[in-house]
């Protein structure tokens, strides 16, 4: 009795100890076949002139998406500057002023915003600018890939601030500060390499974005010509080059996809690398 | 209530007298004070005068008071949520509650348990005080500075690093830099809330040397665990429990002859 109550006890431990390793590697291998996979596809055509040409007329061969890096750059640059303030203070709210109602509230709309489809922000921002307008702009992408960043960036701006000892804040007022000067003065110094990091690592989450941007940038061939102009972006490029019936654009569309990614990837290590200066404060 | 006959009937240097003039003695004097955290009340009718360019000490078990006392002389009580203070907190004679609360906490410094350095160089860390309160030129606050680590004894060991780290300094040094960042507003009291709970006895010892070497140029009150701590360093003890003054008198006659039963069972160690 006793050893069969052990044989089926081994067995149970096997079979799940089995089961969840083969899960992890499921989930560990997703990520290096899909690494693997768009390095293997995207470096054999990307080259210079990917990088600096404008895409070629179909049925040339050649050319590049350096209309598409620099659209996605000022796209993500219009993000930060619609996301960054917006989220950075409200955090700063959530986390110091915020009573226990209020901060349950924005805990749950930030959650909520968060939760929304990109593509419901795309039309948002197109009801919000483009209709207006009459045409797509970079503006009214930036601000779609805006909207997205604000949840994160309130959430982790006050995490940050809230792991900020409290001994710090007593320090500060103790020495005759007032609230408010101890936050700018102590506070937020201290919880500074912490929110940058949330929000390079938020940035790197809405740079892939696509839905959003098919209803404001929209797409161009050339070189936009200005902020209130359609813009070409890598992920768009993406998008519309790998259902093209062409064999040279799949490939240009791997290569873009590999420019997306080692830029997310660039991003992602410096912020790592940020919060690992984040000093004593966490001790 | 009883503190203060029992203050009155012991001959201590200043504590008999009662006349009009002998109170500039008295810096700061508390008057029935209760605190009340939401519906605990912490402190239970204290009253006790604070003696100038003397080291008071205040001993008891854990969560007697000692420290939200402490608090209340600088008003660091305020922070908390939900938290009520009756009575009167008297600095030079003036209620604290009707001056400005950055001008009590920069004349009513505090040190706390667990050294709390800003995540800034050792010059910024002392220059925060002078800085806040608007005071000082560019080379007036370098001499702060020099000044105030020459007060916690620390500028010998770290006038070659001012621009390091403050956390490259070891537990010892980093409380004096909070002693020394205390000290750069010139505060007129020195509240210390068990300041050395945290270091080893060589680093205490060289604090204590400093407490007493404060003295000449400020009040210090001390909260502390260690009642040989306070039997070295204090000229005045007061003996707290459960929220009580039981009993405040010479450091002396606390430790030699307490008038109370409860200090007595204490201060032999017979519990707490």
């Amino acid at each position: 009795m006793k050893s069969f109550h052990n044989t089926r006890r081994k067995v149970v431990n096997v079979v799940m100890l089995s089961l969840t390793g083969v899960c992890t590697l499921i989930a560990a291998g997703t990520l290096v076949f899909i690494l693997s996979y768009l390095f293997i596809h995207g470096v054999r055509s990307l080259n210079w002139e990917f990088l600096t040409k404008l895409p070629t007329p179909v049925g040339e061969t050649g050319g590049g998406m350096a209309n598409a890096i620099i659209g996605s750059a000022k796209l993500l640059f219009l993000a930060m500057v619609v996301g960054i303030p917006i989220g950075f203070l409200g955090g700063v709210y959530l986390a110091e002023f915020a009573g226990t109602t209020t901060s349950f509230v924005l805990r749950y709309t930030t959650d909520l915003l968060n939760g929304v489809p990109s593509i419901v922000i795309g039309i948002f921002a197109y009801t919000l600018i483009v209709l207006p307008q009459h045409h797509f702009s970079t503006f009214a992408g930036g601000v779609a890939l805006g909207i997205m960043m604000i949840p994160i960036a309130v959430r982790s701006s006050a995490e940050f601030l809230r792991a900020v000892p409290g001994s710090l804040r007593e320090g500060a007022m103790a020495l005759g500060a007032s609230k408010t000067k101890a936050l700018l003065t102590v506070v937020i110094p201290a919880a500074k390499n912490g929110i940058m990091t949330g929000i390079l690592l938020n940035l790197a989450r809405v740079a892939g974005e696509t839905a959003p941007l098919l209803f404001t940038s929209f797409s161009n061939r050339y070189w936009s010509p200005g902020w209130d102009q359609p813009t070409a972006a890598l992920p768009v490029m993406i998008f519309t080059y790998a259902v093209a019936p062409y064999d040279d654009w799949h490939q240009q569309a791997w290569s873009a996809g590999f420019v997306l990614l080692a830029l997310v990837l660039a991003v992602n290590i410096t912020a790592r690398l940020i919060l690992s200066k984040r000093g004593p404060v966490a001790h | 209530m009883r503190t203060n006959t029992a203050l009155r009937n012991l001959d201590m240097p200043m504590a008999g007298y009662d006349k009009p003039e002998s109170r500039a003695a008295c810096k700061i004097s508390a008057t029935n004070l209760n605190f009340y955290y939401g519906s605990f009340q912490a402190l239970h009718g204290i009253s006790i005068d604070v003696y100038a360019n003397r080291v008071t000490a205040f001993i008891g078990p854990s969560g007697c008071g000692k420290s939200t006392f402490l608090r209340t002389l600088n008003r660091m009580n305020e922070t908390v949520r939900s938290s009520r203070l009756e009575g009167k907190v008297r600095l030079d004679g003036e209620d604290i509650h009707e001056l400005e609360v950055s001008e009590v906490r920069r004349r009513v410094g505090m040190v706390f348990q667990k050294s709390n350095p800003f995540p800034k160089s050792i010059f910024e860390n002392v220059a925060y005080g002078p800085r806040v309160n608007g005071y000082g030129s560019k080379s007036a606050l370098r001499d702060t500075v020099e000044q105030s680590l020459r007060r916690a004894a620390l500028w010998e060991e770290v006038k070659g690093k001012l621009h390091d780290s403050a956390y490259s300094l070891s537990g010892g040094q980093q409380q004096r830099l909070c002693i020394a960042r205390a000290l750069a507003v010139d505060p007129e009291v020195l509240l210390l809330d068990e300041p050395c709970s945290a270091l080893d006895p060589i680093a205490t010892a060289k604090i204590e040397d400093l407490i007493f070497r404060l003295k000449d140029s400020c009040t210090i009150v001390i909260v502390t665990h260690n009642m040989q701590q306070a039997a070295r360093v204090a000229d005045y003890t007061g003996f707290f429990l459960l929220g009580r003054l039981i009993e405040f008198d010479s450091t002396t006659s606390i430790f030699k002859a307490p008038a109370r039963k409860e200090t007595e069972d204490y201060v032999t160690g017979r519990f707490g």
